[in-house]
Formats: C-alpha cells, structure tokens, sequence
C-alpha cells in the first residue's frame, strides 16, 4: 500500500496524463506507420506480423522495396524536390513581405498596436478553407483579378492565373504570412530602443543600425517564424489541390492520392516516413528556439 | 533632413502595412460580397440578391455536415484544453524529469507537422486498433481524437504563456497556509488562469470547426463534416452557396471577437479599479 501511495504522487499523475495521451495519439501511430512501410503493397494484411516463428526459427521480414521505389521512382524524387522549393520560396516571400510589417507594428503607436495585432490575428479565426477558396474566384480565368485588368485595359486577353505555380505560392504566402508575422512581432515589438539610439550616437544611418543591431536582435523571431511557415508548406495538401496545377508537384497531394486513389497504404507509409526525415531537422531547429525562448524567461 | 527621412519612413511605413492588410483581407471581402450575387455566372457582380442564403438553407449536406462538426468541435474543445492544460502544467512547473526533452518535442510537434502526416498515421493506428478490439468506428469518436491530438497543442501554448506570466507568490502563500497541493491548483492556479481557459477553448473549437485533412483521413462513411462537404465542392468549383457559409462563419467571428475583446477591456478595468482602490487603503 505504502509503496502505491508513494508511486502514484501527485506530479507522477500530472506527468502521465499528457504523456500517456501522447503516446497514443502521437507516438504509436508513428511506430505504426513505419512498420507498415516495411510491408508488401500486394500483401493482403498490411498489420500482419513481420516476425514469424516456424520450427524454432525466428525470421524478421523486412522489405525496403517501397523505399527503392520511391528513390528510383524520378516522379517521387521530383516531387520531394519541387515540394521542398515551393515551402522555400513560400517561407522567403512571407520574410520579405512579414518581417517589414511586423517591424512597422511594432513601431506604431502603442494604443493601436493591440488593434493591428487584431487583424493580423482575425483572419485565423474565418475558415482557412474558405480563404483558400476565395483566391479560386480572384485569380480564374473569368475572375476578380483578370476583370479588373481588362477593365483597366492592362490586358487585352485573361491571363492564365489559376492552376499554375503562381496560384500555388500566392495561397501558400497568404495562408502562411500570419505565422510569419506574429513571431516576428512579439520578438520585434519587446526589442529595447535604447539600442538603436546608441547605434545613432555612435553615427549609423537608420539602414545601418537596422542591418547590424535590429535584424540581428530578431534572429530568433525570423528563425522561429521561418520554421512555422517551412515545415508545414513542405506536406501541405488543400491549397495545391485547390489552387496548383496538374504541374504543381507537392508530396501531401502524392501521398494523398498514394492513399485514397491507388490504396497502397505500405507505399503511402514510406512516402510519410520519408517527409518525417526532411522535415526532422528544421522541427529539431523548431524545437531547440522553443526551449530557448522558455529559458530565457 | 532629418524630418524628410523619418516622414519617408512613416509614410512607407503606413503604405507596407496598408498593402500588407489589403492583402490578408482581399479574400475575405470577395466572399462576402459575391455572396449577396444575383448571378449564376460566380465572379461577375449582377446585383444584389439573397438567393444563395435561401439556397443554404435548403442544403442538407451542409446542414448536417455543420451539426456533425459542431458536436465534434465541442468535445474537441473541452478535451483539448483539459489535456492542455495539463500539459502547460508539466511544462512550466516541473523543469526537471526523465524525458522532459521529448515530452516538450511532442507536445509542440503537431503545431507544424504537415497534417497529411498526422492524418495518416492516426488512421492507421486506429484501425489497428478496431482491428484488435472492434471498436471505435471511423466517425465521430476518431475525429474527435485527430482534433484533440492537434487541439492540445494548441491548448498548452496558449495556457503555458499565462501559467508564466502568473505571480508564483499566490501559490506559495496558499501552500504556507496549508493548501494541498491540489487545492492549491483548483482554488489559486485555476482561478488566475481562467481568461487562458476560455481563448484556449474558443480557439481550438474554431480549429476543429475548420479542419479538412484531419477529418478526411479520420471519417467513415456518412459522417462528412461541413468542412470535408465544402472541400469537395470547392475541388470541383465555384459555389455560390460557400460563399454564402463563409459569409456567415465571418459575421459569427466578428460578432464573437468585439464581444470577447469588449468583455476583457471591461474585465481588466475592473481589475485596474481593485489595484488602484487597494493601494488606497
């Protein structure tokens, strides 16, 4: 009894809430997935057992076919490559487009810094899916977009906007700007101006003490805000299936259609363990930010 | 000179985040005001007309597909934030245990792990185990935990942030007086943290109410949530009727946001009020 009472302390059980729900919802299906990617397609049950006992003899069947197929496959590897330029370029237009209107929140007026802080937030709030969805009725054939052109005789003929890579990175830098934005503002906006006036007194131009004292300070706000838009473009599946072409390439639309077109849920494993791999790195960089951030408290 | 430059600067200033807001609601306005199109023909205004509300109304599958969502986007919120909360609390109070790195990684991974990975692996887990015990049915139940697992983190970022702000002094004088410990949580910890319940609740119902890939993956047959029902309409084209929906979602929003940010203004002059009124005595 005495020894129950001391097992189950209090901090015990507040630890073994979360982490028996993670284990479950997180942990296992990842264990669960890369077992199932060590299995045949044409095999019947995929969960069927890999390790077999006949006559005393223990055999462990592992078949790495899928992973051969997918680095010989040229469609595959393209696709990983085109996924990884696509988030790459979505994460440098929402730093080029984000980091000078975080800086310039953060440099308004305090009593309306709440409210800019607002609207940036707002559009979380209304339907990812349905702001998607907006851009297929700005950017068509017959849309908002080319409507205003020809009215303004810009152009004599539409423009081929929708279904294209330009569709593709205009939905991914909008859908992704605010998680751009926010980290780069809570970091810009708590930066001590002191710094800066010292940077002036010391006789640097603005453009100067803003390349060598503000941007610098902010490392871990474009680090932590580069991560947050990075690693979820490089999977991500509704704005490509929405606004991307037939030669827009992303791998969540390939390992969507792996899944529930062709139901080669080995092969579909494989493809998930493989953009675990590439996306690793850049969650460890994620991570480490994190931890530092909640030290530095 | 000196004028000139810092006038050009607040002037590009203003104009950047101008453009920047024009651009983050662009698409928002156009949902709105193509939802009151008379025409059938989706991006050329021809007047003003309610059709496509009426329209809605009669639309069963969105219907059914929002009552199936709500439900779900209820218990996902109450789940989330209870394991989030517990989360937030490993987290800041406890710095030091076996795992602690990890835990942390997990917690924070769904935050930006491509859904489409989530989504698959959680099914595949679940049908395991149905495989091994029959249950649960893909439906309601293994939607719910996909948006939980996502909801959490969620949850425990919102939470962890008001756990640090709030003064540990409380929570030692409560333990001086002889609290136990969860006495303390549920009398001192929980009153100050409440504020954090409430965002953390609303924003992972709003999550849930809008996740596609998640619940693609997770539903069975017949239990389409609204999201999946507009998806695969919007995979197809242009809806009049989803215009109208979003229409709608963004009076909701909006109406709920000047209330919650009204409500806080007012919570906090009154708590301006009790500090200056016990400086005074």
């Amino acid at each position: 009894m005495n020894f129950f009472k001391n097992f189950f302390t209090g901090r015990r059980f507040v630890i073994a809430v979360p982490s028996l729900w993670l284990a479950f919802a997180f942990l296992v299906p990842f264990l669960i997935v890369l077992r199932i990617s060590f299995a045949e397609a044409d095999m019947a049950d995929p969960f069927g057992t890999l390790l077999t006992v006949a006559d005393g003899v223990m055999t462990l069947k592992v078949k790495f076919s899928n992973y051969l197929f997918i680095l010989q496959d040229d469609l595959y590897v393209l696709t990983y490559l085109s996924s990884l330029k696509f988030a790459a370029i979505t994460t440098a237009l929402c730093l080029i487009i984000g980091y000078p209107f975080a800086y310039f929140m953060a440099r308004a007026k305090p009593a309306i810094r709440p409210v800019l802080l607002m609207l940036v937030m707002m559009p979380f709030w209304t339907s990812f899916l349905l702001r998607i969805y907006a851009w297929k009725g700005i950017l068509a054939n017959n849309g908002i977009l080319n409507n205003f052109l020809l009215a303004i005789g810009a152009i004599t003929e539409p423009l081929q906007l929708m279904n294209t890579q330009f569709s593709l990175i205009i939905g991914m830098t909008y859908a992704y700007l605010p998680f751009m934005i926010l980290p780069l503002y809570a970091n810009l906006v708590k930066m001590d101006v002191r710094f800066l006036e010292a940077a002036a007194d010391l006789g640097a131009t603005p453009f100067q003490a803003f390349w060598r004292v503000t941007v610098p300070l902010s490392k871990s706000g474009i680090i932590a805000g580069s991560m947050l838009v990075f690693i979820p473009s490089v999977g991500e599946y509704v704005i490509p299936e929405l606004l991307g072409g037939p030669d827009t390439l992303m791998i969540g639309r390939q390992l969507w259609d792996e899944f529930f077109t062709n139901n080669d849920w080995p092969l579909a494993s494989a493809v998930t363990v493989v953009v675990i791999m590439l996306i690793l790195v850049p969650m460890a960089i994620f991570n480490k930010y994190k931890a530092e951030q909640e030290d530095n408290r | 000179m000196k004028t000139n430059t810092s006038f050009m600067q607040r002037w590009f200033g203003r104009g950047w985040l101008s453009l920047g807001y024009l651009f983050l609601y662009l698409p928002i306005v156009v949902l709105v005001v193509f939802s009151f199109n008379s025409s059938r023909q989706d991006m050329v205004w021809s007047g003003f007309s309610l059709q496509w509300y009426a329209a809605l109304m009669q639309d069963t599958e969105i219907i059914n597909g929002l009552g199936l969502s709500l439900r779900i986007a209820v218990m996902t919120a109450f789940a989330s934030v209870v394991l989030g909360t517990f989360a937030a609390f490993v987290l800041d109070r406890y710095r030091r245990f076996t795992g602690r790195t990890i835990f942390a990684g997990m917690v924070s991974a769904p935050l930006v792990m491509p859904e489409v990975i989530i989504g698959l692996s959680l099914l595949l887990m679940l049908v395991s185990v149905q495989k091994a015990f029959g249950f649960p049915e893909r439906g309601l139940t293994t939607i719910w935990i996909g948006h939980t697992l996502l909801g959490m983190a969620y949850a425990a970022v919102v939470v962890q942030s008001r756990l640090q702000e709030m003064s540990k002094s409380l929570e030692e004088a409560a333990m001086d007086l002889g609290c136990r410990p969860y006495q303390v949580f549920f009398l001192v910890t929980l009153p100050n943290i409440k504020q954090a319940l409430g965002s953390a609740w609303l924003l992972t119902f709003t999550l849930s109410l809008d996740d596609v890939v998640l619940s693609a993956f997770l539903s069975g047959p017949g239990s389409s949530t609204m999201p999946i029902v507009i998806f695969s309409r919007a995979r197809l084209g242009l809806d009049p009727r989803v215009n109208a929906v979003a229409a709608l979602t963004i009076l909701v929003v909006t109406i709920g946001v000047i209330a919650s940010s009204l409500y806080i203004a007012r919570a906090e002059r009154l708590r301006q009020k009790q500090i200056s009124s016990a400086g005074q005595e």
